[in-house]
C-alpha cells in the first residue's frame, strides 16, 4: 500500500518533472548550503587544527609593543622598544617550565643561487629554533652553539626553497646568496605546506641570529622570542612568569603597561576553532531559513496539486477511499518531493564542499551524521508543509469534489 | 436481514440546501423501496431530485431529515469513513462523465477499488482483468482513458463499478454522452449483469427507451415520487 503510494506520487513528480524541480528549488539550495557549509565549516575546523599543532603548541611568543586592545599594537603614544638579547638572557637565566627559548627575527628576502632567485621568509634565530617550534631536519644538522654566537654564514633551508634552486637533489654544502650576503646550506627542513591562510611554510631560510642581524636587517633587534613549555606547565601559568621576568629585564614601573606582547598559540587555536564554529552556525541558520522557503514553496505546489485533482480526489472518495488514504496519499507526494529536492541538494552541496576543499586546500569532510540529518530534515519539511494541503484535499466533500471542473 | 427486506428504503427522506428564503428542498419526503436484484430506471425533469437522490442511495450524501436504510443499516446516519467503507463493498458507481483517472490505464482505473480494499497486487490484477473481459474490454487493459472510445471508457468505469462484486450499482445518466448505437451496447451490458450476477441497479435516464431496459420507473417530479410503475416486458 505505501510502496503503492510512494510510486503513484513519483508518476505525479514525473507528470510535472518542471514544476516539480522549481518547487524543489528551495529545499534544495537549503540542503545544499547546509550541508556545504557544514562540510566545508568541519574541513577549515580540521585545518586551523592541524596548522596551530604546526606552529607548535603550547607555545608563547613574545613580540616588542603594548599587547593589543584600544589604542591597537605599540600605540600611537610611545615608540616601540624592541626585545633586545639582554631580554632573552633573562627569561633563559630565570624561567622555568620552558623546554625551550629562541629569539626570532624575520624578514622577506631576496634569495639567489646561480640563475635563479626567489623571495623568502629569512628568520635570524638560534638553535633552540627547531625544539621550540617543532620542526624537523630531514638532513644535515642544526646550527652550532659557536656558529649561533660567532654569526658564522650558515643556513637551514625549507622544501620550497630546496626545490626552486636544486629540484630534488641534495643543496647540502652549496652557498646561496641572501640579499647581499652568502651562506652555507648546512640543512634541509621537514616540509610542513601551507597555513590556513594560505602562507607557504616551506618558503623559507633559517640562520643564525647574529650573522641576520649583521648582514640582513642591520640592527641588534629580536622581532620574536618563542617560548615553548615543557609537558608539565601550562602556557596559561607559563605566560605570567614571562612577564613578570620580561617587566623586569626591561625596567617597566609597575604604574606602566607592559611594553610587549605575549601570545598564546593555544589560545589563538581555541579563538580560530571557535570563531569557525560561529561562522558555520550562522550560515546554517541562514540555509535554514532557505529550508523554510523552501518549506512553504512545497505548502503552495501542494495545495496547486489538491487543487488541481479535485476531481480524481472526488473519485477516489467515491469508489470507497477513507479521508487516511487521500491524507497519505498526499503526504507521500510531498514527503517524496521534498525528500528528492533533500537528495539532489545533499549531493550539491557535497560537490561545492569538494571543489571548495580543493580551492582553499582543506581536508574534503562529510560527515555521515550531517548527511543523514538532512535527509531526515527535508523528509519532514515535506510532512509538516504537505500536511495542510493533504489535510484539505482528505476533507472534500466527494460530491462536489466529483462535480468540480 | 431479514429475508425479503427492500435493499434501499427511503422514509419520508428530505433533502434541503440553503437557507430561509433562498431554501431549496431537492427532496421532499420521499417514500421509495427497493429490492435486491431490481433494476429500476429513476426519470423526471431536471432539478427534480434524481441526482440527489441516487447520491443518498450510493451513501455518498445524507438526507437533512427522514431515514435512509441501506442492507438495513441506517446509512444517513453513518460518519463518512463508515459511509466509504460501504461504498467500497457494496455499492458501484457509474457517472455520465466516465469519471476515469487521466493518464491511469484501463487496468489501473479498475484495480482502485481494490486498493483501497487492501487486495495484494496479483490478485489486483486477476480480478481487474476479468472485469474487463466480462464488460468486452480484453486487450485495451493498458490504454488510457484518451486513447479510448467513450462507449469504451463507460465500459472501463462498468468494470471498475462491477470489480468489488458489489450489491449495487448506481448509474446517474449513463449513457448521457453515449450515441444510439453505443447506447444500446451499454444497456445490453447493464441488463446482462442484471441478469446474470443479480446485480441490484439504480440508473437515472432521461429517455423513455433507455429506461425500457429496467423493470421499473420511478418518476421524481419536484422532489417527489410522482409515479412508480413496472415496466411492460417489451423491451
Ligand atoms: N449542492 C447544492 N447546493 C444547492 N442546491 C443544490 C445542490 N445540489 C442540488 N441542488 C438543487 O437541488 C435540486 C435537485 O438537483 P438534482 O441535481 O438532484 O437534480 P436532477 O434531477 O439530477 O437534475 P438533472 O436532470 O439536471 O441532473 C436542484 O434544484 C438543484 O439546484
Ligand atoms: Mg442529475
Amino acid at each position: 500500500m505505501i510502496w503503492e503510494t510512494v510510486r503513484l506520487s513519483l508518476r505525479s513528480i514525473r507528470r510535472n518533472v518542471l514544476r516539480s524541480f522549481l518547487t524543489l528549488l528551495g529545499i534544495v539550495i537549503g540542503v545544499a548550503a547546509v550541508i556545504a557549509m557544514l562540510t566545508i565549516g568541519s574541513g577549515t575546523t580540521e585545518k586551523v587544527k592541524a596548522d596551530i599543532s604546526k606552529l607548535g603548541s603550547n607555545l608563547l611568543v613574545v613580540r616588542s609593543g603594548r599587547p593589543a586592545g584600544p589604542g591597537g599594537p605599540g600605540g600611537l603614544d610611545q615608540v616601540v622598544r624592541p626585545l633586545a638579547e639582554k631580554d632573552l638572557a633573562a627569561l633563559v637565566a630565570h624561567l622555568t617550565g620552558a623546554r625551550a627559548i629562541s629569539p626570532a627575527s624575520q624578514k622577506q628576502v631576496r634569495v639567489i643561487f646561480g640563475t635563479e632567485s626567489l623571495t623568502s621568509g629569512v628568520t635570524g634565530t638560534d638553535s633552540a629554533y627547531l625544539d621550540a617550534r617543532d620542526w624537523k631536519l630531514v638532513s644535515g644538522r642544526p646550527f652550532s652553539d659557536s656558529e649561533t654566537r660567532s654569526g658564522t654564514g650558515v643556513c637551514l633551508i625549507g622544501e620550497t626553497v630546496r626545490q626552486q634552486f636544486f629540484g630534488t637533489g641534495d643543496p647540502e654544502g652549496e652557498i646561496i646568496r641572501v640579499n647581499r650576503t652568502s651562506c652555507k646550506i648546512i640543512g634541509l627542513l621537514e616540509p610542513k605546506g601551507y597555513t590556513g591562510f594560505g602562507q607557504d611554510q616551506d618558503n623559507v631560510v633559517l640562520m643564525p641570529l647574529h650573522a641576520y642581524q649583521r648582514r640582513i636587517a642591520g640592527n641588534r633587534d629580536i622581532d620574536n622570542i618563542y617560548i615553548a613549555a615543557d609537558d608539565r606547565t601550562p602556557t596559561s601559568e607559563l605566560q605570567p612568569r614571562v612577564e613578570d621576568i620580561l617587566r623586569d629585564a626591561r625596567r617597566v614601573t609597575p604604574d606602566r603597561e607592559s611594553d610587549f606582547a605575549i601570545r598564546d598559540m593555544t589560545q589563538i587555536a581555541d579563538a580560530m576553532a571557535s570563531a569557525t564554529t560561529t561562522m558555520t552556525g550562522m550560515l546554517g541558520a541562514v540555509a535554514g531559513v532557505s529550508l523554510l522557503v523552501g518549506g512553504i514553496g512545497i505548502m503552495n505546489i501542494m495545495l496547486v496539486s489538491v487543487t488541481e485533482r479535485t476531481r480524481e480526489i472526488g473519485i477516489r472518495l467515491a469508489i470507497g477511499a477513507h479521508e487516511k488514504h487521500i491524507l497519505i496519499q498526499f503526504l507521500v507526494e510531498a514527503t517524496v518531493l521534498s525528500l528528492l529536492g533533500g537528495i539532489i541538494g545533499i549531493l550539491i552541496g557535497l560537490a561545492l564542499a569538494g571543489l571548495a576543499s580543493v580551492a582553499l586546500t582543506i581536508p574534503f569532510a562529510p560527515s555521515p551524521a550531517v548527511i543523514l540529518l538532512a535527509v531526515g530534515f527535508s523528509a519532514l519539511i515535506g510532512m509538516v508543509f504537505g500536511f495542510f494541503p493533504a489535510l484539505r484535499g482528505a476533507r472534500l466533500d466527494p460530491i462536489e469534489a466529483l462535480r468540480h471542473e | 436481514m431479514a429475508a425479503g427486506a427492500p435493499l434501499i428504503t427511503f422514509d419520508k427522506v428530505w433533502k434541503s440546501y440553503g437557507q430561509g428564503e433562498a431554501k431549496v428542498h431537492a427532496l421532499a419526503g420521499v417514500d421509495l423501496a427497493i429490492q435486491r436484484g431490481e433494476f429500476v430506471a429513476i426519470m423526471g425533469p431536471s432539478g427534480s431530485g434524481k441526482s440527489t437522490a441516487m447520491n443518498i442511495i450510493g451513501c455518498l450524501d445524507t438526507p437533512t431529515a427522514g431515514t435512509y436504510s441501506f442492507m438495513g443499516i441506517d446509512a444517513g446516519r453513518l460518519d463518512r469513513n463508515r459511509r466509504a467503507m460501504l461504498r467500497n463493498l457494496y455499492v458501484g458507481f457509474v457517472f455520465q462523465g466516465y469519471n476515469l483517472l487521466a493518464r491511469t490505464t484501463a487496468a489501473e482505473n479498475v484495480e482502485l477499488p481494490l486498493i483501497y480494499r487492501g487486495v495484494a497486487a496479483r490478485e489486483r490484477r486477476d480480478l481487474a482483468m476479468q472485469a474487463l473481459s466480462q464488460v468486452g474490454l480484453v486487450g485495451r487493459e493498458h490504454h488510457s482513458p484518451a486513447e479510448l472510445s467513450g462507449g469504451q471508457q463507460q465500459r472501463v468505469a462498468i468494470a471498475r463499478a462491477i470489480v468489488t462484486r458489489p450489491t449495487l450499482l448506481v448509474a446517474d445518466e449513463p449513457t448521457g454522452n453515449l450515441d444510439t448505437a453505443r447506447t444500446h451496447e451499454i444497456m445490453e451490458l447493464l441488463t446482462q449483469l442484471n441478469t446474470e450476477l443479480g446485480l441490484t441497479i439504480a440508473m437515472v435516464t432521461h429517455e423513455a427507451d433507455v429506461a425500457g431496459y429496467a423493470e421499473r420507473t420511478i418518476r421524481f417530479l419536484d422532489g417527489h415520487v410522482a409515479s412508480d410503475s413496472k415496466n411492460l416486458e417489451v423491451a
